[in-house]
């Protein structure tokens, strides 16, 4: 990994891309760049489990608002500062993805996505219901808690720079399991599982590990956002659409690919940006998200990277 | 201590309300059943029903219940539409293909909804009295309701089992390649079950405007009650369906009495996940 062109490619462009607010200084830019750092963080986390491994999750957003609610609750009710809070959500949600992979990954297919679905849904009405992250709705931070890092403007900052941090983490993590023997034995699922049984993938503690990979950051990711937004509420921490949403990212750039996920939610974010502001598709974005999502399933299944890889053998060695 | 009457009068209510559940998840359940496709526009569809029937009786007077008959007809011609156009040429892809092109129909239809309809909520204004028999009193739109529903499911089975299209469908379904070399045109019949599939959904909408305030988002709640219909039935299993539906209304009616109601949806998601675990097969499945 460390001799690798596309890998230190990746980095480079990604590191510039998430320096560039913070030596521009300007606000605008880091609020933009936040979103999308964020929605790059999701869907290259969702990628190890959809893309590698074959398995559709549509309760992803599960493990950022869990972990949001998590590490919210011990910035709120115990004082914690944010660093632990977010290690703290992370190792949660990766923790409650373990337990539960080790009982639903035993299911296979549509049954699997259509569990995740029931997953969603339950914990979403349970954290509606549960007190201690008060209920319906919700918390919210005291803006003192600001103070401790000198004031809400820099607070916001340098939430910012941890989300940076985290997203090269996640990036990086997720080259790293891509050219690894886990990754292969994860593609080698995704292909055929029973064929992967037969040569020897251990199946179960692959594919469990896999969901559990990809709970860790969003988890992560969850405390960070839910800190800066400042106050959490079930409504806000399980949007079943942002799983959706992040599903069509990693499609639109292309699954599988760890460029992919980075480049599909930089360019959905930036669509969407401009079909809320664009007076003529602002009521029908939504239909033009699902238009773009149609084509892209019909016509270019690979994604634009998988497309690209396939068109020009020659970019393989810079975009992993 | 809740009075017994209490009891049985949750219970019938919810009864009534299972039948229409059980009709909507038919639709879903007889898709998954022909052409293993999860058909994530179910609950836009069953919305679209809502509104149908709903702009029929607001604008042109149509009596709702002639106006499902229109709707059903209607929610047919749109089923093979979307299979002609999203469906189709993903049908051989992994589940993930299928998933996400009904899924994009989904948010076509929500989002050109929102757009037209805006998310007020609306509701079908319609009375037809009260029937009361001991502590138990029952509306006339959920009898009525409930009895539509029983006789779509029982024109639904004398079609598949008594009719020679509906037959065809049984065979696409059991082996498409089979029946294509018995010369049935296995591409036409998929579109017609696809369709009667939402048509069953886009009637049990319109069936739920009847006694419910509705929104264009409303769908996605009926379509998760789906989900956990056709599991508890067994995916594919049409009976199972109307017996999940059932025993769901007859929870969403006994619940209550004993938690808060915002408990409901976390008891059936529970449900659900632990049928996938313990019989995916369903309730009526064979293991």
């Amino acid at each position: 990994m460390w001799r690798s062109i596309s890998w230190w490619f990746t980095f480079l462009v990604l590191l510039g891309a998430g320096l560039w607010p913070i030596a521009s200084g300007s606000a605008t830019g880091r609020e933009d760049m936040f979103l999308i750092l964020m929605l790059v963080t999701l869907a290259s986390s969702l990628n190890i489990l959809l893309g590698y491994t074959g398995y559709v999750n549509f309760g992803h957003i599960v493990f950022f608002g869990l972990g949001g609610y998590v590490g919210f609750y011990l910035m709120h009710r115990h004082g914690w500062s944010l660093g632990p809070a977010m290690i703290a959500g992370g190792l949660a949600t990766a923790a409650l993805a373990l337990i539960l992979g080790t009982i639903i990954l035993r299911l296979r297919g549509a049954y699997f996505a259509l569990a995740t679905i029931g997953i969603h849904e339950a914990v979403r009405a349970f954290v509606a219901n549960f007190e201690p992250f008060g209920g319906a709705t919700g918390m919210s931070l005291n803006f003192a808690v600001y103070q401790a890092y000198g004031g809400a403007a820099q607070a916001l900052w340098i939430a910012y720079g941890v989300l940076l941090v985290v997203t090269l983490l996640t990036v990086g993590i997720s080259f790293a399991v891509k050219h690894s023997k886990f990754g292969l034995g994860l593609m080698a699922i995704r292909e055929d599982e029973d064929a992967a049984l037969v040569l020897g993938v251990r199946g179960p503690w692959a594919k469990t590990m896999a969901y559990a990979l990809s709970a860790l950051f969003p988890g992560m990711v969850g405390v960070l956002f839910f800190f800066k937004n400042g106050n959490i509420e079930p409504g806000d921490a399980f949007r079943l659409h942002l799983s959706i949403e992040t599903l069509v990212m990693v499609m639109l750039g292309g699954q599988g690919t760890v460029w992919g996920p980075i480049l599909g939610a930089a360019l959905y974010e930036r669509l969407r940006g401009y079909l809320l502001t664009s007076p003529l598709f602002k009521s029908l974005h939504l239909a033009f998200a699902g238009m773009l999502l149609l084509l892209i399933i019909l016509f270019v299944p690979a994604g634009v990277i998988g497309w690209l890889r396939a068109r020009f053998p020659a970019t393989r060695r810079v975009i992993a | 201590m809740v009075s017994p009457g209490v009891w049985i009068a949750s219970l019938i209510d919810g009864l009534l309300l299972g039948f229409v559940y059980g009709l909507a998840a038919m639709g879903l359940t007889l898709i998954w059943g022909v052409m293993r496709v999860i058909n994530l526009a179910h609950g836009p569809i069953i919305a679209l029903g809502m509104f149908g029937v709903y702009l029929l009786f607001a604008h042109a007077g149509v009596n709702p219940y002639l106006g499902l008959l229109v709707i059903a007809l209607m929610g047919l011609l749109f089923g093979i539409l979307v299979y002609a156009i999203a469906v189709h040429r993903v049908l051989n892809a992994p589940h993930l293909s299928t998933l996400l092109a009904t899924f994009s129909v989904n948010m076509m239809i929500i989002g050109t909804g929102t757009a037209l309809f805006t998310t007020t909520p609306r509701n079908i204004d319609i009375s037809l009295g009260r029937l009361t028999i001991g502590p138990v009193v029952l509306l006339g739109t959920r009898l009525l309701a409930a009895l539509a529903a029983v006789l779509i499911t029982g024109g639904l089975y004398l079609f598949l089992y008594r009719t020679t299209l509906g037959k065809m469908v049984r065979a696409v379904a059991s082996n498409r390649a089979a029946a294509e070399l018995m010369g049935i045109p296995s591409t036409r019949v998929l579109a017609f079950s696809f369709g009667l599939g939402t048509m069953l959904a886009a009637a049990a909408g319109g069936l739920i405007a009847t006694f419910f305030p509705f929104t264009i988002l409303s769908g996605g709640t009926y379509e998760l009650k789906s989900f956990v219909i056709c599991v508890l039935g067994g995916l594919g299993n049409p009976t199972g369906a109307l017996l999940g539906g059932l025993i769901l209304g007859a929870l969403e009616g006994l619940i209550p009495i004993a938690l808060p109601v915002s408990w409901v949806p976390v008891i059936e998601f529970l449900l659900f996940v632990l049928l996938l675990l313990l019989r995916p097969q369903g309730l009526l499945g064979e293991r």
